[in-house]
């Protein structure tokens, strides 16, 4: 069989650089959350561990490896150790799609910081993120536990309910490039302007939804300890405790590399092409700046979880339902009139 | 040997699809039948991957594993449903399952048997790229493609009606 090892070796160096670089980012969002914390509510925040408690992280990673791991007696062992592996695979898994960077030339070898440019990529991150909610449905399930059950339905019918309005607000932007693949929709938008600026509600809509599906401040109604005991990882502990937190922060993560990709121009940055740079290096500013862009939003996603109150849940279904998936509808059908005009003018 | 990589594919994705379709029925757990079902959904639509169908794969994984599959979970979960609760079946209701089931495995299999099913050559066809369906969808089959959507229309309305008249 004749196998292109050198495309082989590209891809597996690709995909444990892009699975590290995730995980690295989710770890040290958790020390970034409490430093924003910290400035917000006008304290210091984690300062011991390293300069600035900068191995904070590391220290709570291992505590959480070291802790005594429990299983409730009349629980489903396989369910309840299926809960978080799915949440965290599922998490990892929709960095495939996502592009990095352009093309790097290394050694004659042309090779694309993207893992994998299929034409469908939008779906597929829609087809990763329904199932997102598996983890945390089987995790509160297996807990068995009333108000691990019922933090998992909170949980399922929230993201559910959000799933719609992201989908409509995605096709308005689908209808304007006419593209499914991410790295065309940025490539778009390295020659046109951003996308922000031609679906500024859809964004909104996007944004909204995606700290909804993310179960973040304010729609973390499925861990809110007032209320729930701690939500559907109640009964967790040990890393399995910890995998569900960090499934979160690498989703936190995962949905602001792609608002960034496909509203605010992903790797491309102002006068990209005009620089006259080496063709490597303005990829590796693109980069660069696709990470500044992903910091930005891991910052909005901290600052909101610090100022607004959790909603209600009649609240959030309402929103969701009432104003979110009208609005998303409208903003599809404006953009498709808009869309059909200016194809026949 | 002689077997190329589409075939060795196929083969895993078969004997796959085939043990979790049997978990589905077998298994004395609900929950446990989901997750068997959930799985034998993902092999089928790696089946349509090989067939170059790569929108059918994904819509397939985003409706009946991403959505219905959920609402199943959600039905199960709340009723509780697990062995020991589980309502005695009455023993001629096994054997009228049992015979109607072999009657219509022997009529498939009678019917397949001498059907000559014309091989599709993979990777050939490019019908099932999402641009190609899309064309299609929407210039030679638009009457029926908007007939279908009334009808989801007309049962997200039943849905309305149901949802209304508790309130």
């Amino acid at each position: 069989m004749n196998i292109d090892w050198f495309f082989i070796l590209e891809k597996i160096v690709l995909i444990s650089g892009v699975l590290v670089i995730s995980l690295v980012v989710a770890m040290y969002s958790t020390w970034g959350e409490r430093k924003v914390a910290s400035i917000i509510q006008d304290r210091i925040g984690p300062n011991r561990a390293g300069f600035m408690g900068l191995l904070q992280p590391l220290a709570d990673g291992g505590k959480l490896f070291f802790k005594e791991e429990i299983i409730p007696g009349n629980s489903n062992r396989f369910l309840f150790i299926l809960g978080p592996s799915l949440a965290m695979i599922v998490a990892c898994m929709t960095s495939a799609v996502i592009p990095w960077g352009d093309t790097l030339t290394i050694a004659g070898h042309t090779v694309s910081l993207q893992i994998a440019d299929i034409n469908i990529g939008i779906l597929y991150i829609f087809g990763v993120v329904s199932l997102g909610v598996y983890g945390i449905m089987l995790g509160g399930w297996a807990s068995n536990n009333k108000y691990s059950l019922l933090a998992s339905v909170r949980a399922a019918s929230q993201i559910i309910s959000y799933e719609l309005a992201m989908g409509l607000s995605l096709i308005a932007l689908l209808m304007m490039t006419g593209s499914l693949s991410i790295k065309e929709i940025v490539e778009q938008q390295r020659h046109g302007g951003w996308n922000v600026l031609y679906q500024p509600l859809g964004f909104l809509i996007f944004l909204v939804c995606s700290f909804a599906e993310c179960n973040r401040t304010p729609f973390d109604l499925s861990e809110a300890e007032s209320e729930l005991n701690g939500g559907y990882h109640l009964e967790y502990s040990s890393m399995k405790l910890g995998f569900y937190l960090f499934a979160e922060y690498i989703n936190m993560f995962i949905s602001s590399a792609l608002m960034s990709s496909l509203y605010f121009g992903g790797y491309s940055f102002p006068y990209m092409d005009s620089l006259g740079l080496a063709p490597n290096l303005v990829t590796i500013l693109g980069t660069a700046a696709l990470f500044i862009k992903i910091i930005c939003f891991l910052f909005f996603f901290m600052w909101v979880r610090w100022t607004i109150p959790r909603f209600r849940y009649d609240q959030l279904m309402r929103l969701g339902w009432n104003i979110m998936i009208p609005l998303a509808l409208a903003n599809m059908l404006i953009t498709g009139a808009i869309v059909l005009y200016r194809s026949t003018h | 040997m002689g077997m190329s990589l589409q075939q060795i594919v196929f083969g895993v994705l078969s004997i796959i699809s085939i043990i979790s379709a049997l978990g589905v029925i077998l298994s004395k757990n609900p929950v446990t039948s989901v997750l068997c079902l959930i799985v034998t959904f993902f092999t089928i639509a790696g089946h349509y991957i090989m067939l170059n169908a790569q929108f059918l794969a994904v819509v397939h994984i985003i409706v009946y594993a991403g959505a219905i599959m959920v609402l199943f979970l959600f039905v199960i979960m709340l009723m509780n449903l697990n062995a020991e609760i589980e309502p005695q079946k009455r023993s001629w209701l096994k054997y009228a399952g049992a015979i109607s089931g072999g009657a219509l495995f022997l009529v498939l299999l009678g019917a397949l048997r001498e059907a000559d099913v014309t091989p599709i050559q993979p990777g050939a066809t490019d019908i099932g790229l999402i641009s190609n369906l899309g064309k299609t969808l929407f210039n030679q089959y638009v009457v029926p493609f908007e007939v279908s959507s009334i009808l989801f229309l007309s049962a997200m309305v039943g849905a309305v009606v149901i949802g209304k008249r508790e309130a």
